[in-house]
């Protein structure tokens, strides 16, 4: 009989349930099928004016009703139907009742600019709008609802009451790395026995005017406007910066036995993870790339494997300058000459940086990778940059067993989170 | 669990409207005058204003400074001297494994950029062009940094040198619980050895009463203590940061305790069912008092608004336990809030003594016994609730 503990003794995590929503489409499904097949999600922006904007494109969700409303409402849906197809695909519980806590990365959350509008305009101000005019307008007390939706903990209290999750949900943001940290907490929570089952959410619906501009203050975007399906090109030599977009991944964690004893299909394993911060700088990675071959090396010590016993890395890949040539520094340091051979992609080159949600959506397409022993290629790579020679799986996705994945994240902030994943338990 | 270790605290920043350090607010506790609020300046609201503070002393680089908004600069200073106060200044082989969980709201915002847009937008042919034109002259490029949560972590990082791991949680007052309970709960199940857990607020902004405003929770002048007349949140600027540390891994570096973490509990009620917050929040009490109320209070941190706090207030009444208001002296500071209780929590288990009551919060009552034990209580504004026990370490 299996054993229910790892190499460490600890309870060993799987996921039962897995969901997802991009810009490609919502659910596991659609999106494989797009994601094999190499197709973009990426598109010209319609959901705010473009005019004057030095980036107008984006991998916005634009079919949901929510789409277009705030950020907290588009962010909250995404996350409801990712977790509503994991928790239907794990069978766990009962309709409303989650047996374990959830763990929820959100994107930014703030009022928004037509709260802003209305406040000013029903403050019937004389002069120049000040705060003090909005704050009047506030105390009416006619939009009392807006208190709660612009709260960071809405999203995550909403899903909680929706899904029936026990306790205080987490709310959490390491930025680009929040997805394998809201799973990470799930992991951990499971190892030290606090719970058997965890709901791991990551969701980011916020691609707004203003926070598409605060990224270009921070010339962080792609400016290949003309093209919008061709702008993402992680590892390629004429990468110009990433793509926002938006979606959601969620996950089903159990720990084994707890699986087993219930009879649940098992999907993947979560053997390891690491984590390293970074006090380089707020927006970019050492160049040394120190902190990431930490972070992928805790990831390796706590799965207790080798760097060669990784088959594919699901590479952050976020198509900016900077990032690609850190994380080939990095990988090379951890992997040595091996990493020219070992296939690595970006999901980054189609959907896009869906940012808070990327790791958990990264995570998610992992998990298919190894049930489907097909890799899905990182599109757009015409131009190799020579100075980061790898096999990126360009352009065409790749039938080849694999059976660990390494998921890679790194935060702004310097935040960084790496996630290993099986097929089945050892 | 009987395999779980002990959770030190050994090291604590706190800034507040009270000061800066522990015997600052020793100090200012101990002699019970009016609380320090400003009732003029963001009129009609009451806030507990910071107390005036040399952030070069803790942040040395005014480049670094500069890329901070108020509330990252309080938590960052707060940040630094609780590393002081442990003895890790400087440490560069500790604080490369110590984790950090930072409690968070952000997006402090330019508030004279968009109070210019909305004066004019709404003249414009087309307002949403006329938006994206301002947003994109007027706007800093670090501002974005100042706004995002987990920047004050990576604020942490990059002045201190914090970087074993970083992990930020937001959701107002219960991030604050959850920050400190994860680093415990890490701790005590012996995988992580040392944790610097805390939050900061920034509550002098217009744009952070605006949320409140909304629902009409903040506290409007004349300011009132919170437990006997809960009228409204009376927000305060603060900051606090608690060292965590396995009792193995502190003795071996030759730090002190300054007390012991025992629990942390963070809990939810169903806020629209009659009696839930109390009955939870009783059950929480009873579970961290355990079979012991000798040296024991509670040091609650009420936010204030009325309906939790009326809970609270009836759950900690039954008790029968001696009280204080953390919220009184310091002011809310919302995902803080619970970071700074237990700063203050820990503050007076070390020194044996609970300190005076506040005149007009009739629960508060003179405690003249040798304080061992303090209970942390804590019902977010909307949701969210939290208890917290720290004890002396003989």
């Amino acid at each position: 009989m299996a054993s229910y503990t790892d190499k460490a003794g600890r309870p060993i995590v799987v996921v039962t349930g897995a969901g997802m929503v991009t810009s490609l489409g919502q659910g596991k499904q659609d999106n494989w099928a797009k994601l094999i097949a190499g197709k973009s999600g990426i598109h010209r922006i319609t959901r705010f004016p473009i005019d004057g904007l030095r980036t107008t494109i984006a991998g916005t969700v634009d079919f949901l009703a929510e789409s277009g409303r705030s950020a907290p409402d588009l962010s909250e849906e995404l996350a409801s139907l990712a977790a509503a197809e994991a928790i239907a695909e794990s069978g766990i519980g009962s309709k409303g009742n989650f047996p374990g806590p959830l763990f929820c990365a959100v994107p930014p959350i703030e009022i928004e600019w037509p709260q802003r509008r209305v406040l000013a305009q029903e403050s019937a101000a004389n002069g120049p709008i000040t705060y003090d005019d909005l704050l009047r307008a506030a105390e009416a007390g006619t939009h009392e609802a807006w208190h709660e939706r612009f709260l960071y903990g809405s999203i995550a209290d909403h899903l909680a009451d929706k899904f029936g999750t026990r306790g205080q949900p987490i709310s959490l943001s390491t930025a680009c790395a929040s997805g394998n940290t809201s799973i990470q907490l799930g992991i951990e929570a499971i190892r030290r026995g606090d719970c058997e089952a965890a709901l791991s959410i990551a969701t980011d619906g916020s691609v707004t005017a203003e926070a598409l501009i605060r990224f270009s203050l921070l010339s962080a975007l792609s400016t290949n406007n003309e093209n919008p399906e061709a702008a993402s090109r992680p590892f390629s030599k004429n990468r110009d910066g990433f793509i926002i977009a938006e979606g959601a991944g969620a996950l089903v964690l159990e720990s084994l036995e707890h699986a087993m004893a219930r009879g649940a299909e098992i999907i993947g394993v979560l053997e390891g993870v690491g984590e390293m911060a970074d006090s380089f700088h707020r927006t970019r990675s050492s160049p040394d790339a120190k902190p990431v071959i930490g972070c992928m090396r805790a990831a390796l010590a706590d799965a207790g494997v080798t760097p060669d016993d990784i088959d594919y890395i699901n590479a952050h890949g976020t198509s900016t300058p900077e990032n690609d040539r850190m994380e080939f520094t990095g990988m090379s340091a951890v992997f040595g000459e091996r990493i020219g051979s070992i296939p690595l992609s970006s999901n980054k080159s189609m959907i896009g940086h869906t940012l808070t949600a990327a790791a958990a959506i990264e995570a998610v397409i992992s998990l298919l990778t190894i049930r489907n022993g097909r890799i899905p290629p990182t599109i757009n790579y015409e131009i190799p940059d020579p100075a980061i020679p790898l096999d990126v799986v360009p352009n065409v996705a790749r039938d080849t067993q694999v059976n660990r994945v390494m998921s890679n994240s790194f935060g702004f902030g310097g935040q960084n989170v790496c996630l290993l994943l099986t097929g089945e338990p050892a | 669990m009987s395999d779980r270790r002990d959770v030190w605290i050994t090291g604590i920043g706190l800034v507040s409207s009270l000061g800066e350090g522990l015997e600052a607010h020793w100090t200012a506790l101990s002699t019970p005058a009016k609380p320090a609020v400003d009732e003029t300046t963001y009129a009609p609201y009451v806030l507990h204003p910071l107390a005036k503070i040399d952030f070069d002393q803790q942040i040395p680089k005014r480049g670094d400074q500069r890329q901070m908004e108020p509330w990252q600069r309080i938590g960052t200073y707060a940040a630094g001297l609780a590393l002081d106060s442990a003895g890790l200044k400087g440490n560069k082989e500790v604080l490369a494994t110590t984790d950090m969980v930072v409690a968070a709201g952000g997006g402090e915002r330019d508030q004279t950029v968009d109070g210019a847009i909305l004066t004019d937008i709404e003249k414009q042919p087309n307002p949403e062009v006329f938006l994206s034109e301002q947003l994109q002259s007027n706007l800093r490029p670090t501002l974005f940094l100042a706004q995002l949560s987990n920047l004050l972590a990576g604020n942490i990082s990059i002045v201190h040198g914090v970087t074993g791991s970083s992990r930020t949680f937001m959701g107002e007052e219960s991030s604050g619980t959850d920050a400190v309970r994860i680093g415990w709960s890490r701790i005590a199940a012996g995988t992580s050895e040392i944790a610097l857990v805390g939050g900061a607020y920034n509550a002098e902004r217009r744009d952070m009463l605006l949320l409140f405003a909304l629902k009409s929770v903040a506290l409007h002048s004349p300011w009132a203590p919170v437990l006997a007349d809960p009228k409204g949140v009376p927000t305060g600027s603060a900051g606090a940061f608690l060292v965590l540390e396995s009792p193995e891994h502190a003795m071996a570096r030759g730090a002190k305790p300054i007390a012991k973490l025992s629990g942390v509990w963070s809990e939810r009620a169903k806020r629209g069912e009659p009696g839930a917050i109390e009955a939870l929040v009783d059950e929480m009490i009873r579970t961290a008092k355990g079979d012991v109320s000798e040296g024991t209070a509670i040091l609650s941190a009420a936010c204030g608004a009325p309906e939790p706090t009326s809970a609270e207030v009836a759950a900690i009444s039954r008790s029968g336990l001696p009280v204080r208001s953390v919220t009184d002296r310091v002011g809310h500071s919302l995902e803080a809030q619970m970071p700074v209780a237990l700063a203050l929590a820990a503050l007076a288990v070390s020194k044996g003594k609970l300190f005076a009551p506040l005149e007009g919060e009739t629960l508060e009552e003179a405690f003249e016994g040798t304080l061992t034990r303090a209970i942390v209580t804590g019902v977010g504004h909307w949701r969210g609730e939290g208890v917290a026990l720290v004890e002396r370490v003989d």
